[in-house]
């Protein structure tokens, strides 16, 4: 399906799903109105019928980000580079979050507006994209109060808190690449739930798993420390050099080689690719299969 | 000629029948190794699904059409015949196996009730949603709000979520949507037997308005009344293959059916749908003193009707209804109830008076029918097209009058008293 004008002036062309390639990148951007209208729909949705509403957004983070300093830094004794516990494990705990909710919610896209999409046709990449526009308005609530906790430590002498500027300038790349991720990974997964029912039971646990494998409730340098053989396999997770840059940012810990980011970023954009690929291919059908 | 503005060329659209894969991911790694090692398949059923597992149905075969600017075109068929797969494929829900539908400016389809909205949201919020969904932006949408919530009839609830909506009110607002957000061409399936008969009339007049206005309107509905009143084209589908292309009137004669003026019908080899004629059927049916079911006015119809009993049924009766020749139907009348024992065969001659059917053409549809306490019928048999037959116009019993069908019905009452 293609929306171009062709010479005899059709506006819209029907044809056949064939051909890995057929994405319709013109529509997402005639439909941007929409995009936006959908971003404002999840947010009414979400807080319908919520006492605290969007205090939520606040609430989350503070508590896991507070279980996680208690948990891992308390009981377990974790070392955080020498900052803060509590700023270390924000850091980690509102980007994390921020990526497992763009692919979460990403991932359900078909099973969740398989009602919507079998009623009226618009491009299908509008929902995902509203998705992550949706998680990064989110974000940048818990951002901006993690800014505040950052400059609350940071005038405290000897907080260990070493803000880098250059790299916060970083800030919105890191922010775009680790959307794209989310979406990347959610859209190959709502593909592929659309043949395959039992992928959505392995996104909410695999989640959490993956979490374990990202230096989100510990240190990468915790690793290079123990096992610095497996430095190099453990950065090959695309997050964990977004999260590592993240926290040299805005909290001075040590940083690693920029060739870890630059294989992220590669990871980042394949991983979208493919995303999107399979994602044009299904909507076409995806309605005769659910 | 005016402007081409949709074509279907040579579409087809196939189902796979049965299991799509094994459905879980499992499944198909299981299959994809067994046939690997060159074993047997284990999700392979035993028996049937041998058969049913890569069995292809095509819901639509090499079906072309033209519409232009300005045509109102209703899209007829039975039951399956694929009118819902064509509106599906056009409205781009889903994409077609073979062939390629153009098409020129904006489509707006009304496939079921609630197109689009979500239920949490205001009807205010979602009349933005489905114009930006239909491809307007704010402003256009804005433009059009007033004009919209007052055609919807809706205006005080428009700050209320449409999941407290009755079903009514729902297709209400998503017809005022669709209708005023200016579509090339809309799309609608039968959405509007859910509301009241005044607003269905008003929804018609707005479409007839809509073809009026130079755009284009294409119509599915099981509803003759309707669909005369909108369309001025017709297209008549039969298993998933275009069959007609042309006059309304011919597309809705062929709706009707395509039973044969015949004095004499072998009832037993008519298919029947669900069950019907399992435990009790009609053999055969005979018109007596007619060759070629032509009646005159208040004259009897008589038959006999020739069927067997499996089952023993203390009350069975005879039920006749009466179709005009666009298969709606129009009147009822039955028998008194008799008994019939299990393995009879049994023959009854009918006297159906004609009285107050006016004249034209008609579709006799026979049940047999047993009405149980608390009103519940059970219907045994039903052939829906047993036979044509028609009623002459004589002016002479109408006081003179010609009888316009169109203008007055199909029900001639009796003349009216005055003191």
């Amino acid at each position: 399906m293609d929306n171009t004008r062709n010479s005899a002036g059709w506006d819209t062309i029907i044809r056949p799903r064939k051909g890995w390639f057929d994405i319709d990148f013109k529509g997402l951007v005639r439909y941007r109105d929409l995009i936006w209208l959908m971003v404002k729909r999840n947010f009414t949705v979400l807080y319908k019928q919520t006492i605290l509403g969007p205090a939520w957004v606040i609430i989350q983070p503070l508590l896991t980000t507070l279980v996680f300093t208690v948990v891992f830094g308390n009981l377990a004794g974790l070392p955080t580079d020498g900052v803060p516990k509590f700023l270390f494990y924000m850091a980690g705990n509102i980007m994390w979050h921020f990526f497992a909710q763009c692919l979460t919610v990403t991932s359900e896209t078909f099973v969740k507006n398989s009602k919507l999409f079998g009623k009226v046709y618009f491009p299908r990449l509008v929902m995902p994209f509203a998705t992550v526009l949706t998680e990064m308005i989110n974000f940048v609530v818990q951002f901006v109060l993690f800014i505040i906790f950052v400059i609350i430590y940071a005038a405290k002498p000897d907080s260990g808190v070493h803000p880098n500027p250059q790299l916060i300038l970083l800030t919105p790349l890191m922010l775009l690449q680790l959307g794209i991720l989310g979406l990347g990974f959610g859209i190959i997964i709502s593909a592929l739930t659309t043949k395959y029912r039992d992928l959505a039971m392995l996104v909410s646990f695999g989640v959490h798993l993956w979490m374990y494998a990202t230096p989100v409730t510990y240190s990468a340098s915790m690793i290079a420390d123990k096992f610095p053989r497996l430095l190099d396999w453990y950065m090959l997770n695309p997050i964990t050099p977004i999260i590592e840059l993240f926290r040299a940012a805005y909290l001075g810990v040590p940083r690693y080689s920029y060739g870890y980011n630059l294989l992220s970023v590669v990871v980042t954009i394949a991983v979208f690719l493919l995303g999107v690929i399979l994602f044009s291919r299904t909507e076409k059908t995806f309605m005769d299969t659910v | 000629m005016s402007e081409r503005i949709l074509e279907v060329d040579g579409v087809s659209k196939e189902y796979r029948l049965g299991m799509i894969g094994g459905g879980t991911l499992h499944g198909d790694l299981t299959s994809w190794f067994a046939r690997v090692r060159g074993k047997e398949d284990p999700n392979v059923k035993i028996g049937k699904e041998h058969l049913a597992h890569n069995q292809k149905f095509w819901a639509l075969k090499d079906v072309t059409f033209g519409v232009n600017r300005g045509d109102a075109v209703a899209m007829l068929g039975r039951n399956g015949a694929g009118k819902s797969t064509m509106l599906k494929l056009i409205s781009r829900i889903t994409a077609p196996t073979e062939g390629e539908i153009r098409i020129r400016g904006r489509v707006a389809s009304l496939l079921e009730i609630g197109t689009g909205f979500h239920p949490e949201l205001s009807g205010r919020d979602n009349i933005y949603l489905n114009g930006a969904i239909l491809g307007m932006n704010r402003a256009e949408t804005t433009s059009k709000l007033k004009e919209i919530v007052e055609f919807s009839e809706i205006e005080p609830f428009i700050d209320t979520p449409v999941k407290r909506y009755s079903s009514g009110m729902y297709v209400k607002l998503a017809f005022a949507v669709a209708a005023h957000l200016d579509p090339d061409i809309m799309i609608c399936d039968e959405v509007l037997a859910v509301g009241d008969l005044a607003f269905q009339q008003k929804c018609l007049a707005k479409m007839a308005d809509i073809a009026r206005k130079g755009n284009t309107v294409l119509y599915v509905s099981h509803n003759m009344r309707t669909v005369s009143q909108l369309c001025n084209r017709g297209l008549y589908l039969e298993n998933g293959r275009l069959t007609y292309d042309g006059t309304l009137e011919r597309a809705m004669e062929l709706y009707g059916g395509s039973s044969a003026r015949s004095v004499s019908r072998n009832l037993d080899e008519v298919p029947r749908t669900r069950n019907r004629g399992d435990t009790m059927r009609m053999l055969a049916i005979h018109f007596e003193d007619t060759q070629s079911l032509e009646y005159d006015m208040d004259s009897t119809m008589v038959f006999t009707l020739k069927c067997v009993a499996h089952i023993a049924e203390p009350r069975l009766r005879i039920r006749l209804i009466l179709q005009n020749s666009t298969a709606t139907p129009i009147a009822m009348t039955q028998t008194e109830p008799f008994e019939v024992r299990a393995g009879d065969t049994f023959t009854r001659r009918i006297r159906f008076p004609l009285d107050s059917v006016a004249p034209g053409e008609y579709v006799l549809k026979i049940s047999l029918i047993a009405n149980k306490p608390g009103g519940i019928s059970t219907y045994y048999d039903t052939i829906v097209d047993v036979s044509r037959f028609v009623i002459v116009d004589d002016p002479a019993v109408n006081a003179g009058f010609v009888w316009r069908e169109s203008l007055w019905g199909e029900i001639r009452l009796k003349p009216l008293e005055m003191d």
